[in-house]
């Protein structure tokens, strides 16, 4: 977390000790802090303070973004193939379906199209597209998609599930146009535990946790009030150095994407396969596929030799599960299953860029030489 | 142990493999614990749960050495479940604890251990490697607890998977280990051992889980003369010697099955000591070493005594026991292992 966020959360806690809820004296304060917290959420996206339903994290904010709109609306669910697993598993859970994507993760809008035009008939609850791909940084073409529901289902709502955006990108034009959208701290310098969801019409959805009717009747439960205070704290410092800090990660993570290929063979970078013609991607990601290497006996040297990586995502049982990603893009076995996602933050230096270079190269020299011993 | 070495250590969540990582350590090894997740589906025991992940996880936690889960879901799919389905769509009884230790432990593990810069992997199993000091040649040998042996399943381990073996609990009774567990407050110290196949549950059971992956074969249940006494609903479930659930009408002598066919969807019953036999033949015989034709002990149970007998090769890997004593017939596809006294020899399949 960043010290900032830390700071304002410790100076938060320290005031609230009340329940925002409550009326008298140190419940009215906790509700300022809250609803201070939420205009700054608020100012951040462009959005009015009314429309930021603060939640547990991302997870729960797409949960009720999906489950919340399909329980209010008939009709079928459509999300993209590389949906975060907070989509991907509400959506089968009710039977929706999936939108490809092309080799380099990027949304189809003919297939879009096409999906939308099958369900016509049987009517179109949500319709759910990341802003920006976890795992590849891959910006989809979310305003596209908002065109083209507004033209083909009128009234269908469109989600965006902006957590892995929101440290890179201004979200203000995108979250004038959906219908709803998810943002999270943690992937800002925030804490973990807290995110919310944008709801610009609130009667597209029925909440999820009955109770006490907090967050306008959207989201019961007596709210995280010091949590809040980390999320739009991070939001606001990460909106003010948004554009320097992006140009610079892209930057490192440009060097270390041409320090790997050009240290070993048969590496890919699957979201831009010939170095930034194709896929827009954004952030601090790089996703690597190694021909012939294992993810989990490369992560295991990286993580010995204090190089902090990941491939796909961790079972409940923390073992690594093949990239749903990858698999969607149609990246081939031999490639997936040596996948490595590196993320540069904006206080990487280009030294530990380098670093990070010079070990992944040796793992995989290592591994391959193993392999063929 | 002499010299402190780099070791993995499988541990499954039990009480005996979380011993094996303290007993490691404190001999001053550098140790790694990992876990495998093998099974996707439904688990309540053995080591693919959840919680049973978590608890090895918090002994590493509670030991201060790393803990790291890989995943061979892939790998268990197609050397253990795929087997282990298509034999029993062949009539036969397998073991898939054993094709797990032959394909995923002290294969796939040890492969990624080796490839990972280990010198050893060891795991919780009660039994001991003992290394011939004219020689060098390692051998598994019985767990010095009898009751709690596990020699049975480590039989297929040959020289090179033997090298870099370690087998921590074997000098201990099942009893020891509890005590160090408690001694040192580890957290399974009075964990259940664990009994049954992991991937099958207790609400499932192996009809359940098979018959999400097979089709059953009905068939009728007769004697030896052929007249018919009964039906069954799926004769890949009925196993040679079984006694039980076979819903035979009338009284009489206790029948116990003596083959089955599912292509001729039969199952023929007799009495015990029709499954008495002479010889049993085997295949895809193994040597922890060099071969041994020849007088020997056999043991054809997990948890069983070995009885003596003549092993003969017959070429290719198969061969013929030759029992000092009739013998019950043995379930084509179980593990038949080799002994000289309490060493393993090498092991074979029932064919």
């Amino acid at each position: 977390m960043r010290r900032e966020v830390a700071d304002a959360m410790a100076e938060a806690a320290a005031q609230v000790n009340g329940n925002p809820s409550s009326i008298h004296r140190s419940g009215r304060r906790a509700r300022r802090i809250l609803d201070d917290a939420r205009d700054d959420v608020a100012d951040v996206l462009g959005v009015d303070a009314s429309m930021v339903v603060f939640t547990s994290g991302g997870t729960e904010a797409d949960d009720l973004a999906v489950n919340g709109v399909a329980s209010r609306r008939a009709g079928r669910v459509l999300c993209s193939a590389v949906e975060h697993h907070a989509v991907l598993e509400p959506t089968r859970h009710l039977g929706g379906e999936t939108i490809g994507v092309d080799s380099t993760g990027l949304l189809s809008l003919e297939d879009t199209e096409r999906r939308l035009a099958e369900a016509l008939d049987e009517g179109i609850a949500l319709v759910s597209v990341m802003t920006v791909n976890n795992e590849n940084g891959v910006r989809q073409p979310v305003e596209d998609v908002v065109s083209l529901v507004r033209a083909m289902s009128p009234g269908t709502p469109v989600h965006t599930d902006a957590v892995q955006a929101a440290g890179w990108i201004d979200l203000r034009g995108l979250a004038s146009v959906v219908d709803l959208m998810t943002i999270s701290g943690h992937k800002l310098g925030g804490p973990v535990g807290v995110g919310a969801l944008v709801v610009r019409d609130r009667g597209v959805l029925t909440p999820r946790l009955l109770g006490g009717g907090q967050e306008s009747e959207l989201r019961s439960g007596t709210q995280n009030v010091v949590g809040a205070v980390g999320l739009a704290r991070a939001l606001v410092l990460t909106a003010a150095e948004r554009d320097l800090v992006a140009a610079e990660v892209a930057t490192r993570r440009d060097r270390f994407v041409r320090g790997v290929t050009a240290g070993v063979p048969d590496v890919i970078e699957p979201a831009r396969p010939d170095r930034g013609s194709a896929a827009p991607v954004v952030g601090g990601i790089a996703q690597l596929c190694f021909r012939g290497i294992e993810s989990e006996a490369m992560l295991f040297l990286l993580d010995e030799a204090g190089v902090e990586a990941s491939a796909g995502s961790a079972c409940a049982a923390g073992a690594l599960e093949p990239s749903h990603v990858l698999a969607a893009m149609g990246v081939p076995d031999e490639f997936a299953r040596g996948a490595l996602r590196v993320s540069v933050g904006r206080e990487t230096t280009d030294a530990e860029v380098d670093f990070a270079v010079g070990v992944v190269v040796d793992v995989v020299q290592r591994l391959r030489g193993a392999r063929a011993a | 142990m002499t010299g402190a070495r780099r070791i993995m250590v499988a541990m499954s969540g039990g009480v005996d493999s979380s011993v094996a990582a303290a007993l490691l350590r404190d001999a001053g090894h550098d140790v790694v614990g990992v876990t495998l997740k093998l099974w996707g589906g439904e688990s309540d025991n053995g080591c693919c749960s959840i919680s049973d992940v978590n608890d090895a996880r918090r002994v590493a936690d509670h030991l201060g050495i790393e803990h790291h889960t890989f995943n061979f879901e892939d790998d268990f799919e197609a050397h253990v479940i795929a087997p282990y389905v298509a034999a029993h769509e062949a009539g036969r009884t397998p073991n898939p604890c054993i094709e797990c230790n032959r394909h995923i432990k002290f294969a796939r593990l040890a492969e990624r251990a080796d490839a990972l810069g280990f010198a050893s992997i060891a795991t919780g199993h009660h039994a001991r490697v003992v290394v011939d000091p004219r020689n060098g040649v390692r051998r598994i040998a019985r767990g010095v607890d009898v009751a709690k042996d596990q020699s049975y399943v480590l039989a297929m381990l040959d020289q090179r998977r033997l090298a870099g073996l370690e087998l921590p609990i074997g000098e201990l009774t099942k009893t020891r280990v509890r005590e160090i567990a408690a001694d040192i407050g580890l957290r399974t110290a009075q964990k259940p051992d664990s009994q049954d196949v992991c991937f099958i549950t207790s609400v499932e059971k192996r009809s359940g889980f098979l018959s999400n992956r097979m089709a059953f074969t009905p068939g009728t249940v007769v004697d030896s003369e052929g007249t018919e006494l009964g039906a069954v609903d799926s004769v890949e479930l009925v196993t040679i010697g079984q006694r039980r659930g076979l819903h035979l009408a009338g009284g009489g002598a206790p029948r116990y099955v003596l083959d089955t066919d599912v292509a001729a969807r039969t199952v023929t019953v007799g009495a015990r000591r029709d499954l008495l036999c002479s010889t049993t033949q085997v295949d895809g015989v193994v040597w922890s070493a060099e071969p041994s034709w020849g007088p020997l002990d056999v043991q054809t149970r997990a948890h069983g005594s070995a009885e003596s007998a003549r092993l003969d090769d017959d070429g290719d890997g198969c061969a013929t026991i030759t029992w000092d004593a009739p013998h019950l017939r043995v379930a084509p596809g179980q593990t038949v292992a080799f002994y000289l006294d309490d060493l393993v020899l090498g092991s074979g399949t029932a064919a």
